[in-house]
């Protein structure tokens, strides 16, 4: 018998596959023999030329200048370096970082660990209360906040500009989590942030690739040993080819991603409708019109979030779930928790750069008769 | 636990210890069996239950009148 195998990848959530021409030039890079950038010779010299490059790419995204572009290895290392990084530089003003309640763990966790952590509520659809974020962000003693533009499991996008207007009134720094968000929607114009962040594995370039922003005026200071690597603020010799292939990525996202964006906006808009209209008692999640063009997580009421997940496997689509059971914890997502969404019979849909029509069609012919048996054998009246 | 020591007068469902969504499918079998405006208690130790039960009365229209893990009292309402 051979083994089930996805045909159709519907986790980009979890990491768009490669783009191919990130790929052709991680390979080209590296057979290039780049060096360390910091050395005289001519490999180092090329080596440093792609930084450069690579750094002008992030910048042009996010409306910031090439200097303040850093590369670290993961979203999550660039959110702890950024929520500690400001609270250590702000460390007498106060300790208390504010957070929405859907932030990424990786936020929370660094939140957490700087001293006090609130986090503040968000709706039914997952947008923060602004009313609430200006009055816990102007509390005195207030180090740093964080919001992100967009949620990784929901899509929702938050009132970030708002956010940050409050921010600024209070002159409170503020970190921007664009994970979700970055080559999917403009940014270039994103303004009232101290620090941004993104990941490249979020945008099909490759998973070993963290973005940090840091604007020149930020009080932020490394709360890690660091060395002369990257001004400063991420230590150790940079992945160049990996780095230089991120922003290949990056790039094909600002140039032909608007028509990719709207073909996505619209899939989610049939799978939305269609998942609705087709699977009784089901919990759609999120904002239907503000959001990423990606994402949809929904939820089947009475079934197990681990059993769909690999029925749809069996089926021939990749898909992630934030059911407790099936994202090896043992609790629920906090964003279905906390927007009082479903958290069980969990589906995370994040479209590829490739998901055609005809894959959605085929999702939403095989997803019903799956999520019918499911609750047959589970005994539902 | 003082809170489950008291005997509940009416149907209660001990769901301890089981996973959800299976909590969630026992009060849904279960509570057409008490008149409508009746309260129903449900233990249910699961991380995910007072999320899902929270979920599950507003799709079903039911109230959720208390949240106390383990501890939960629903009213039927049709």
């Amino acid at each position: 018998m051979a083994d089930p195998v996805s045909e159709v990848f519907l986790d980009s959530s979890s990491g768009e596959p490669m783009l191919p021409d990130a790929r052709q030039a991680w390979v080209d890079a590296q057979q290039a023999g780049w060096g360390d950038p910091a050395r005289l010779h001519r490999p180092g010299r090329l080596a440093a030329q792609a930084m450069d490059q690579a750094r002008e790419v992030v910048a042009a995204a996010v409306g910031a200048r090439p200097d303040e572009v850093i590369f670290t290895a993961s979203a999550a290392h660039s959110n702890h370096a950024a929520v500690a990084g400001l609270a250590l530089g702000r460390r007498r003003t106060g300790s208390l970082v504010v957070t929405t309640a859907i932030d990424h763990s990786s936020v929370l966790a660094a939140a957490a660990a700087a001293g006090s952590h609130i986090t503040v509520e968000v709706d039914h659809q997952g947008h923060v209360d602004l009313d609430r974020w200006a009055a816990l962000v102007g509390t005195a003693g207030t180090a740093a906040a964080c919001i992100q533009v967009a949620n990784h499991e929901v899509g929702t996008l938050q009132p970030y500009t708002e956010a940050a207007e409050a921010c600024q009134r209070a002159e409170v720094p503020l970190v921007l989590d664009a994970t979700a968000a970055l080559g999917r929607i403009e940014l270039a114009d994103a303004s009232g942030w101290s620090v941004l962040t993104g990941w490249a594995g979020a945008f099909g370039g490759p998973a070993s690739v963290g973005i940090l922003v840091i604007k020149k005026k930020a009080r932020w200071r490394a709360s890690y040993p660091t060395d002369d690597y990257q001004g400063g603020r991420w230590p150790g010799i940079p992945d160049v080819p990996a780095i230089y292939a991120a922003t290949v990525a990056l790039d094909c996202w600002l140039r032909a991603g608007h028509a990719i964006g709207h073909r996505q906006h619209d899939l989610i808009d049939q799978l939305r409708a269609g998942i609705t209209q087709r699977v009784p008692d089901v919990d759609v999640a999120g904002d239907p019109v503000r959001r990423v063009p990606h994402l949809l997580t929904f939820s089947a009421l009475y079934v197990d979030g681990e059993t769909l997940t690999l029925e749809l496997d069996k089926a021939g689509f990749a898909v992630a779930s934030g059911s407790a059971c099936s994202a090896a914890s043992e609790h629920p997502s906090h964003v279905l928790a906390a927007m009082g969404a479903l958290t069980h019979g969990n589906v995370r849909i994040g479209l590829t750069w490739t998901t055609t029509p005809e894959e959605i069609n085929r999702f939403l012919a095989v997803l019903p008769p799956i999520v019918a048996e499911i609750r047959v054998t589970a005994g539902v009246p | 636990m003082n809170e489950i020591t008291a005997p509940f007068e009416g149907l209660s469902l001990d769901c301890r210890g089981m996973k959800c969504p299976r909590p969630i499918i026992e009060i849904a079998r279960r509570i057409g069996e008490v008149s409508v405006g009746t309260v129903v208690e449900l233990l249910a130790d699961d991380p995910a239950a007072g999320a899902d039960l929270a979920a599950w009365c507003r799709m079903r229209g039911q109230t959720l009148l208390a949240s106390n893990p383990p501890r939960f009292l629903v009213r039927r309402n049709f």
